[in-house]
């Protein structure tokens, strides 16, 4: 099955039986790819003893700790074939994981991001704000997931503007100009949440006293990054959306789920404030305990699969977060597959064990 | 200017290169048609030619040769032989 083929199909349209299908098919099919191109992975099958004809479900494929990629390098492709090296958000001093990219992964984390997003925001390309600096996509030959973020979603926009300098501050005669040249047309504005709610929100806030105001009745906001920062601040989700409306009328927000060892499989946040598997990918909450898949409603540790990853053997990964499934093809957004929320990073004792011994053992 | 012209003069300015080095080249063929190099041209074009790329569209670019044939689609109009 090639990924084209999981392309053609709308990306909230499986129902659970449907979509088990094609994730049995096209995982297991990445799994005997990267057991053959990747040498390290290969070892990493052989020394659990996995056998890819024994499976029934994708659900039984192996899983890769995150931080392994921080650890080994990781690939399916010879050096020459590298177009792009993708690297993880970490405070300075932090091992970075590292993703390694071919021209057709690449490209393909680029149209599934579309594909999806398109379902949210409609296709037409917009005029958009990027609320962060401009510095941040500057560095060319290494991307940051903040930059892998921010250029991901600016082919949706037409024309584009930084709301902020490179000190973080506001650029709010540039906003202004902006908003009053695409007066009456749906503006898109992306950024990380936290940024969002510090440099943006906590601004406006400050020139309203002033009697400066904004419109963005008309906008339609796609934030990520995660809720860590905000949640230390007590602001809510609904807090987040509830201020935002007030001080510029913004109303459609959409968060999402994603990180750079999976992009392009992003998770999108409903009409319904739940965030979305699409076909491309999906969502498995395991047990702590013994990593059995859990229940809807129980809480465990969120393994993710990708359709896309051909490059770095990156289809099947255990990520550090926290999560609990809500519901399946059941959502009253009317789409179909899973939803689930996040509930927040494992802490930091809790895996290093497993996943630095079981690092260690293929160096 | 023909549209051929100002279509190559926009890739030679983007990407400061030579007009021997337009044929064949590839998105990622050379360091500054990266991903940041990718969305000028595009807005370049558009510019250039005052038409709006679909999100689609912007993806297929792949190569010098694709985004003439993406600019000859009917939605774009643009004559290439013109």
């Amino acid at each position: 099955m090639t990924f084209d083929e999981i392309m053609s199909i709308p990306p909230y349209s499986l129902n659970e039986k449907e979509k088990t299908k094609l994730l049995t098919k096209r995982l297991s099919e990445l799994t005997k790819h990267h057991a053959k191109a990747c040498p390290e992975y290969q070892r990493m099958l052989n020394s659990i003893g996995f056998d890819i004809e024994s499976i029934e479900s994708y659900k039984e494929l192996p899983f890769l700790p995150v931080r392994l990629f921080k650890e080994l390098v990781l690939k399916s492709i010879p050096q020459e074939d590298i177009v792009k090296t993708m690297t993880s958000s970490g405070t300075t001093g932090q091992a970075v994981s590292k993703i390694y990219l071919d021209r057709n992964t690449s490209a393909n984390q680029q149209k599934t991001m579309v594909k999806i997003v398109q379902e949210f925001t409609g296709s037409a390309r917009m005029p958009m704000i990027i609320i962060d600096c401009p510095n941040v996509v500057k560095n060319r030959a290494m991307f940051s997931a903040r930059g892998a973020g921010i250029l991901g979603f600016s082919i949706f926009g037409a024309k584009k503007i930084y709301a902020l300098d490179d000190e973080m501050r506001l650029d709010v005669g540039a906003l202004k100009s902006f908003l009053e040249e695409n007066k009456g047309q749906k503006i898109l504005l992306f950024g990380f949440t936290f940024m969002i709610w510090q440099h943006f929100y906590k601004e406006l806030l400050r020139l309203k006293e002033e009697g400066i105001t904004f419109d963005l009745s008309d906008g339609v906001l796609i934030h990520g990054g995660g809720w860590k920062k905000l949640i230390s601040e007590a602001v809510s989700h609904d807090e987040f959306h509830k201020r935002l409306e007030d001080i510029c009328g913004l109303k459609d927000i959409h968060d999402y789920y994603g990180m750079v060892e999976q992009t392009g499989c992003i998770y999108m946040e409903c009409e319904c404030g739940h965030l979305h598997a699409s076909n491309f990918s999906d969502v498995i909450i395991r047990r702590p305990i013994d990593f059995s898949e859990a229940a809807i409603g129980e809480t465990g540790i969120i393994q993710v699969v990708s359709t896309i990853p051909e490059s770095y053997p990156g289809h099947s990964l255990l990520t550090e977060d926290e999560g609990e499934i809500l519901g399946v093809d059941d959502c009253p957004c009317g789409r179909k597959g899973k939803y689930f929320k996040i509930n927040g990073r494992l802490k930091n004792a809790e895996i290093r064990g497993c996943s630095d011994t079981y690092a260690d053992k293929f160096r | 200017m023909s549209n051929l012209e100002k279509y190559n003069k926009i890739f030679i300015s983007t990407f400061e290169i030579k007009a021997e080095e337009l044929e064949g080249l590839n998105y990622q063929g050379i360091s500054a048609w990266d991903s940041v190099g990718h969305m000028s041209l595009i807005s370049s074009l558009e510019n250039a030619f005052d038409i709006m790329f679909d999100t689609m569209d912007v993806i297929d670019f792949s190569s010098y040769e694709k985004g003439k044939e993406i600019l000859s689609k009917e939605e774009y109009g643009i004559d290439f032989n013109a």
